[in-house]
């Protein structure tokens, strides 16, 4: 059992965000910069299945030369092999042109089965994996949050809104995980020590075979800003009853929102 | 430009997200002198083209069969790229809802489309730029497509208005060539989360708790206001991951994004990534013990005092307004 990993190198949850001096991209100052959360279930679950049936677990992200930082992570979790996929041409890489340089690499990575996080945080485009699928013509499973498989066959829980989709499918496929899907597992020391001398394959563009021209960006960034400050707001006083009182009064005259 | 929304349907029913969808695809089409239409697939559906062509739809592609009775992104991708490619859709519109972000993509990479995540704003004067949050929020960031290029978006339910556009609503039956092979991942059922309320990506009103909860048992309390105001029980992430509460509750950068008419956080201090998921809100109500907490800084109106006094006191006080009413 093969297993493929996608992960993605982003600036952690808690990371305040400016908007740089061009106006169109982000300053994100010192920013802890760490694997993609959902990218650790994914990690997980690669290793679990290596742990029950053998195999070798590889993991591949497409970034600059910093995203080595959260393959190593990988690696000392336990994965085997890591992949870089990075050239200058990949540097605005969007979802679309990103599945492009995934499904080129994965071209030259046989696998049973291809692993990724429901979305990577900060773009938060959540496409990557069912492009991905679509683009190698297997099927996809999004948002999954239980899997079992027996021989080829997978029976995988998705969250849909107030409930769960219970989905029947086969290897090969693609799956994007879900919090609840596991507990990622922290790295031992000892996975550190042997992620060190792990080697990381480094894939360009001319690599993979594909065309830079190719690779543009199918939107063009125009602007970015933060979003509005709020109003200030009314803090009530008074005893908590009358409090609760003068809420639900503002709340309906005021607000109009009961 | 030719505009073509997905309408999705579960149980036969429209969702209202579809309506809406079908409305910014009316606006778009006559901002940019061209037309609208709807897809929808499913079995015994044809009858849900009234409802599309009075939000704007000039025709409605309908997909009737035993194989789109059960959503999945096979048969479904296929389908829509169909109805897409027959239509010449210059623009392909989702909600982003669980079905449209499982299925656009499909649809796109079919395709060979850019696709556009959970768009909130649509500009159209002097070329259309559409507007989406990055970083769960903390930003915004505008965007126009290629010109003379087709794309893909998602639009952010509960976001865009539902007009009154009405359109002929034309019924085409969709010749969309799916085969039972084609389907290689089938839903074999859906489990219904026994006797819950709406879920927070969809409610109107989100009733949400955090570490202030002390504990799963008592959720009860939130899950009485949520009700009387029939709305959504929300959590942040520290009691999401105490494993009081499951994570389709979740609201915040690593939970889900929502925008509802009133969100009600309730011993919520207010961690930057929960605040990023929560904060276009259109009412923020604050309760916490806390007053420093950086909740009251977003919040409408703050009442600083002990959630287990104050919302008891606060479901009595909207079902006394009701029976008032």
């Amino acid at each position: 059992m093969n297993v493929l990993v996608c992960v993605k190198h982003v600036p952690d949850t808690e990371t305040r965000v400016k908007v740089a001096a061009d106006g169109l991209h982000l300053d994100l100052g010192e920013a802890n910069w760490v694997v993609n959360p959902y990218d650790e279930y994914a990690v997980e679950q690669g290793l679990q299945l290596k742990e029950k049936l053998g195999g070798e677990v590889t993991v591949i992200t497409v970034g600059g030369d910093d995203a080595t930082k959260s393959l190593r992570q990988a690696l000392a979790m336990g994965a085997d092999k890591a992949v870089l996929c990075s050239d200058p041409a990949f540097e605005d890489a969007d979802p679309w042109s990103t599945a492009r340089i995934l499904a080129a690499a994965a071209a030259k990575l046989p696998c049973d089965l291809i692993l990724s996080g429901k979305h990577g945080v900060g773009g938060d485009n959540q496409q990557v994996g069912s492009l991905l699928g679509q683009l190698m013509g297997i099927p996809v499973v999004t948002v999954v949050t239980g899997m079992d498989l027996e021989g080829t066959s997978l029976m995988l829980k998705r969250e849909i809104e107030g409930g769960t989709e219970v989905v029947k499918a086969s290897l090969p496929c693609v799956i994007s995980c879900q919090k609840g899907l596991n507990e990622p597992r922290y790295p031992s020391l000892k996975g550190i020590m042997a992620a060190k001398k792990k080697e990381i394959t480094a894939w360009k563009a001319a690599d993979l075979g594909l065309d830079p021209a190719t690779l543009a960006p199918s939107f063009q960034l125009k602007k970015m800003e933060l979003p509005p400050p709020r109003p200030a707001g009314k803090i009530l006083s008074g005893e908590i009853p009358d409090q609760v009182k003068e809420l639900v009064k503002l709340l309906h005259d005021e607000a109009k929102a009961i | 430009m030719k505009v073509l929304v997905f309408a999705e349907q579960r149980d036969g029913k429209l969702k209202k997200a579809s309506l809406e969808a079908m409305s910014v695809g009316r606006d778009l089409a006559d901002a940019t002198g061209g037309s609208a239409a709807a897809v929808v697939l499913g079995q015994g559906v044809a009858g849900l083209a009234e409802a599309l062509g009075k939000a704007g739809a000039e025709k409605v592609f309908v997909g009737d069969d035993a194989l789109f009775a059960q959503y999945s992104n096979d048969a479904y991708g296929l389908a829509v790229g169909k109805a897409a490619q027959v239509f010449g859709a210059e623009a392909l519109l989702f909600s982003a809802t669980a079905m449209g972000k499982d299925l656009a993509p499909k649809v796109t990479a079919r395709l060979g489309i850019g696709l556009l995540s959970d768009v909130t704003g649509i500009v159209t004067e002097g070329g259309v730029l559409f507007r989406r949050p990055i970083y769960a929020g903390k930003a915004f960031a505008t965007l126009a497509p290629q010109s003379g290029k087709p794309f893909g978006l998602t639009l952010r339910p509960n976001v865009f208005p539902v007009k009154d556009s009405p359109k002929a609503g034309e019924v085409v039956s969709l010749d969309h060539g799916v085969v039972p092979g084609d389907i290689k991942a089938v839903v074999e059922k859906i489990v219904t989360a026994q006797g819950e309320l709406l879920d927070v990506a969809e409610a109107n009103v989100i009733v949400s708790g955090g570490r202030g909860m002390k504990g799963p048992e008592n959720y009860k309390i939130l899950e009485d206001l949520a009700r009387e105001m029939g709305g959504a029980v929300g959590a942040s992430r520290a009691a999401v991951d105490a494993g009081w509460i499951s994570h389709s509750h979740q609201v915040g950068q690593t939970g889900k994004v929502v925008s509802p008419g009133l969100y009600i956080a309730c011993g919520i201090s207010g961690a930057i990534q929960h605040l990023a998921g929560m904060s276009s809100s259109k009412v923020i109500v604050a309760i916490n013990k806390d007053p420093e907490a950086p909740i009251f800084k977003v919040a409408t109106y703050g009442i600083v005092g002990d959630l287990f006094e104050v919302v008891p006191l606060f479901t009595q006080a909207v079902k006394a307004m009701k029976a008032g009413a």
